[in-house]
């Protein structure tokens, strides 16, 4: 166990290092771009003159010289305060806070559908591989990763909210509709169907693929052909021998997608009008809403950080000969 | 072979008029469901979903649709942008066109109870508007006193006559403020900000972002009887393609402005559940063209503006680009704002005379066919005018000059707007009623501010339209105000110090089963206390 905590300690003090250069390196990039939250609201408006202006810069402290604007930011984030979104007047906590729920709510059921159906949809392509059932999967997975995202979401409504009318087309729950309880639930269910197919099937895509890649490659390793030889089940043989082998490199891509969960998904949460954290920092981007924007990446990577130490330390548990180091 | 034809035909009409004849005839009973019923739920589009909702802190396009329904100024505008009453219910100006009486509403309270009076008035007009409003700023800027007699009377005095002056009373131009919730505190950031108090028929009742802003009937509302709904959802649709089809489906009930893409609009219009009006536009009435830096060359020659306006075909412009949304416009002033004149040059789509110009100025064809190259930044506000660029691109090219495409997003395009780092951009400004309110900032020379959008960031200067324009703005004779409004529109018509595309146009698509909407040339920023919905 003190290796473990050695561990935990060493990547803990790097992910601080990381952190520091990210806020640093956000807030640059972040000024570079042409343009400021004061031009663009002066652009909204229709109108300006040159106190309007003025005035809104200085409400959003971009009177400042830039250092002292990043010492600031710097040392609120020290503290624990993620800043103020002065165009929407609120914390920025809170604007994340607002959108946390129905995002992880559309990724989180997106990611497991998309990992368990494509851990199963691989196995059994590579089991069957060159059968029938073998080149469906491979097509369909190729067809989802390579159709645009917002098309299939698209055709998806047309089919089943428009022909069919079995499915709510957008939002994220019946506005005004006065539901609560388990009606409300349920119809959140309703609502999240599409989205999470959308996004679910992408993904599943890319699960597939991989997952049936690395399966072939290990079922014609020596150790599965002596577990055949010494007459164990073909179902023991796929699920302990062939699986926990094979998983490693899918375990590695889902690591990495588990840490930008949280980001959300621009394309799906537009098309399905869905109130998440992707639309609002695209419109962050679009606003030049600095203080959002620095807010997402932040909590993004501080989660970008976390599950990368998550996925190292699930290495040790499925593959007992990696060591943590 | 026809005859058969045609004469099926004719029996096919006959039998279709025998039909319809004796329903015609009949009373409509459908005409008894023109009372308005009370209790209707409206759903509209909200696109983009707005900053706040302080109708005095905030003017974006969606803001007014979404404020203009809980805040209320002094005056609103009949389509022919005549002014009607709202807060006053009347007002008279003196002989000499400098003093302004308005007379109020009397019974008016705030969303909270507060009792409405003249002093919200002065507030607004004296204190709070002209701190956070660019343009009520410059138009309260003209006023020698503003005063309150007694508790239903506020008093203007101008400094000099500007009779463009009754034009002003519109909610987004002039919302009435809450003296009781603003008075002596910092504005933009007065913690009320998030629950806007107003005397309009709708108060504000929640706003999830992202997903919904509801309003609800104000029950204490001064006109008795209204508003004939019981609240208004607006949804924030992020997707075109999903705003087409929530109208298709019902689940929405209205959008406004640019909610949809040309290209879907004539569709749309067509099913049986929607119908389409332009009509609600006139008060805003944008002119779009393309703004030519004319401190770069060949910019700066009027004959290579000129000959930009021969190269583009407009109609081709309008019926293939905005398929069809749109007039063609013939100089500075749309036709529905007050004072146009359409007696001025025309430039008809006329390749052959923009060679002319261009030979004239000795811009020959090098040996790829290229007389000279400028640059071109659309306007970053989605497909439509990124296809106006690549049109731009191909009609010059055809003359032989050469079109580079700049692409920006909206901050970009701001800074480079206002700091005039363009050669050519596309743009439109709404021209609120009245020619001395929204069309002289673009061609005055005094107006050429570099770091302001929406300026004379052509950097066109003609002295004789600077006192045209001037004259104008002062004269009490309408009479002799169009006379000096006719001569400057064809002396900038001839400098082309932009290059007018079209009078935009706007489709409002509605339910069918959505009254009474669109009453005033605001349109969807009116506060539908009048509107209503019939059952299901």
């Amino acid at each position: 166990m003190p290796q473990m905590l050695r561990f935990l300690f060493s990547r803990l003090t790097k992910a601080i290092v990381v952190l520091g250069v990210v806020v640093v390196l956000n807030f640059t990039l972040i000024h570079a771009a042409p343009g400021d939250p004061a031009t663009v609201m002066a652009g909204e408006a229709g109108a300006a003159d040159q106190m309007f202006v003025d005035q809104l810069r200085k409400q959003f402290g971009l009177d400042q010289p830039l250092y002292v604007q990043l010492g600031t930011y710097v040392g609120h984030i020290l503290q624990g305060d993620l800043g103020y979104s002065v165009r929407q007047q609120r914390p920025v906590v809170d604007l994340l806070l607002d959108r946390l729920p129905a995002t992880v709510a559309l990724t989180m059921s997106a990611f497991v559908l998309a990992l368990a159906g494509g851990i199963a949809m691989g196995l059994l392509a590579a089991v069957n591989v060159g059968k029938w059932s073998d080149s469906v999967i491979t097509v369909l997975a190729l067809l989802s990763y390579a159709t645009p995202i917002y098309w299939v979401g698209l055709m998806l409504v047309l089919v089943f909210s428009v022909n069919l009318g079995w499915l709510p087309a957008f939002g994220y729950e019946s506005i005004g509709a006065g539901k609560a309880g388990l009606e409300r639930f349920a119809d959140i269910l309703e609502h999240m169907a599409l989205p999470v197919v959308t996004l679910g099937l992408f993904y599943m895509a890319v699960y597939t693929r991989l997952t049936r890649a690395s399966a072939l490659e290990v079922s014609s390793m020596d150790f599965v052909k002596t577990a055949r030889a010494k007459g164990q089940s073909e179902w023991k043989i796929v699920t302990r021998h062939v699986l926990r082998n094979a998983i490693l490199p899918v375990l590695t891509v889902a690591g990495v997608q588990a840490g930008q969960l949280v980001g959300g998904s621009i394309l799906v949460e537009t098309v399905f009008a869905w109130p998440g954290l992707g639309r609002l920092t695209f419109d962050a981007v679009l606003q030049r809403d600095y203080q959002v924007l620095l807010g997402v990446f932040f909590v993004t990577s501080v989660l970008v950080i976390v599950f990368n130490i998550i996925t190292d330390l699930l290495y040790v548990l499925i593959d007992p000969r990696v060591e943590i180091a | 072979m026809r005859e058969p034809v045609r004469f099926l035909r004719r029996v096919a009409v006959a039998a279709a008029i025998a039909c319809t004849a004796p329903i015609l005839a009949a009373p409509l009973p459908a005409f008894a469901a023109e009372t308005p019923v009370k209790g209707g739920t409206l759903t509209a589009i909200i696109q983009p979903e707005p900053p706040l909702l302080v109708m005095g802190l905030n003017q974006q396009a969606p803001t007014q649709t979404v404020a203009g329904k809980i805040y209320e100024s002094l005056l609103t505008y009949n389509f022919d942008l005549s002014p009607r009453p709202s807060l006053a219910k009347a007002w008279d100006i003196s002989a000499d066109g400098l003093t302004y009486t308005f007379h109020l509403q009397t019974g008016v309270t705030w969303h909270d109870g507060q009792p409405f009076s003249a002093e919200d008035v002065l507030f607004s007009f004296k204190t709070f508007l002209p701190e956070t409003h660019p343009r009520a700023r410059a138009l309260f800027g003209r006023a020698e006193s503003i005063e309150a007699p007694d508790a239903n009377t506020v008093v203007i005095k101008l400094k000099e006559p500007f009779p463009a002056f009754l034009q002003a009373f519109e909610v987004s131009t002039t919302p009435i403020m809450p003296k009781h919730i603003y008075e002596g505190t910092d504005f933009r950031a007065n913690p009320k900000n998030a629950t806007p108090i107003g005397t309009g028929p709708f108060m504000f009742d929640t706003w999830e972002k992202g997903s919904f802003i509801h309003l609800v009937a104000n029950p204490h509302y001064w006109q008795a009887g209204k508003p004939y709904l019981k609240d208004i959802y607006f949804k924030i649709i992020p997707d075109a393609a999903s705003r087409a089809l929530a109208l298709e489906n019902g689940d929405v009930m209205q959008s406004q402005y640019n909610d949809i893409e040309p290209f879907d609009v004539a569709r749309l219009a067509k099913l049986p559940n929607l119908t389409m009006t332009k009509k609600g536009y006139e008060f805003v009435a944008p002119v779009s063209w393309l703004e030519l830096n004319t401190r770069v060359a060949p910019l700066d020659d009027k004959r290579f503006r000129q000959a930009m306006m021969y190269a583009l075909d407009r109609k081709f412009v309008r019926d293939k680009i905005w398929f069809g949304l749109g007039r063609i416009a013939t100089g500075p002033i749309n036709s529905v704002t007050k004072y146009y004149d359409g007696d001025v040059k025309t430039y008809d789509y006329d390749p052959k005379k923009a060679i002319q110009l261009l030979d004239e100025m000795g811009l020959k064809p090098g040996a790829d066919g290229v007389r000279a190259t400028v640059k071109f930044m659309p306007l970053p506000y989605g497909e439509t005018w990124q296809r106006l660029g690549e049109y731009v691109k191909q009609a010059m090219g055809k003359v032989g000059v050469k079109v580079e495409l700049e692409s920006t997003d909206a901050a970009g395009w701001g800074k480079r707007e206002g700091n005039w780092d363009f050669d050519i951009t596309s743009n439109f400004l709404y021209q609120y009623a009245d020619p001395s309110i929204g069309v002289s900032r673009t061609y005055i020379s005094s107006n050429i501010r570099k770091g302001v959008m929406f300026s004379n960031t052509m950097g066109y200067s003609n002295p004789e339209v600077d006192k045209l324009f001037e004259a104008a703005a002062k004269e009490n004779d309408p009479k002799l105000r169009q006379e000096d409004y006719s001569k400057l529109q064809k002396l900038i018509v001839e400098d082309v110090p932009v290059a007018w595309l079209l009078e935009m146009e706007f489709p409002t698509l509605l339910n069918t089963r959505v009254h009474d909407a669109i009453t005033t040339a605001i349109g969807v920023n009116e506060t539908y206390a009048d509107a209503w919905v019939s059952p299901k």
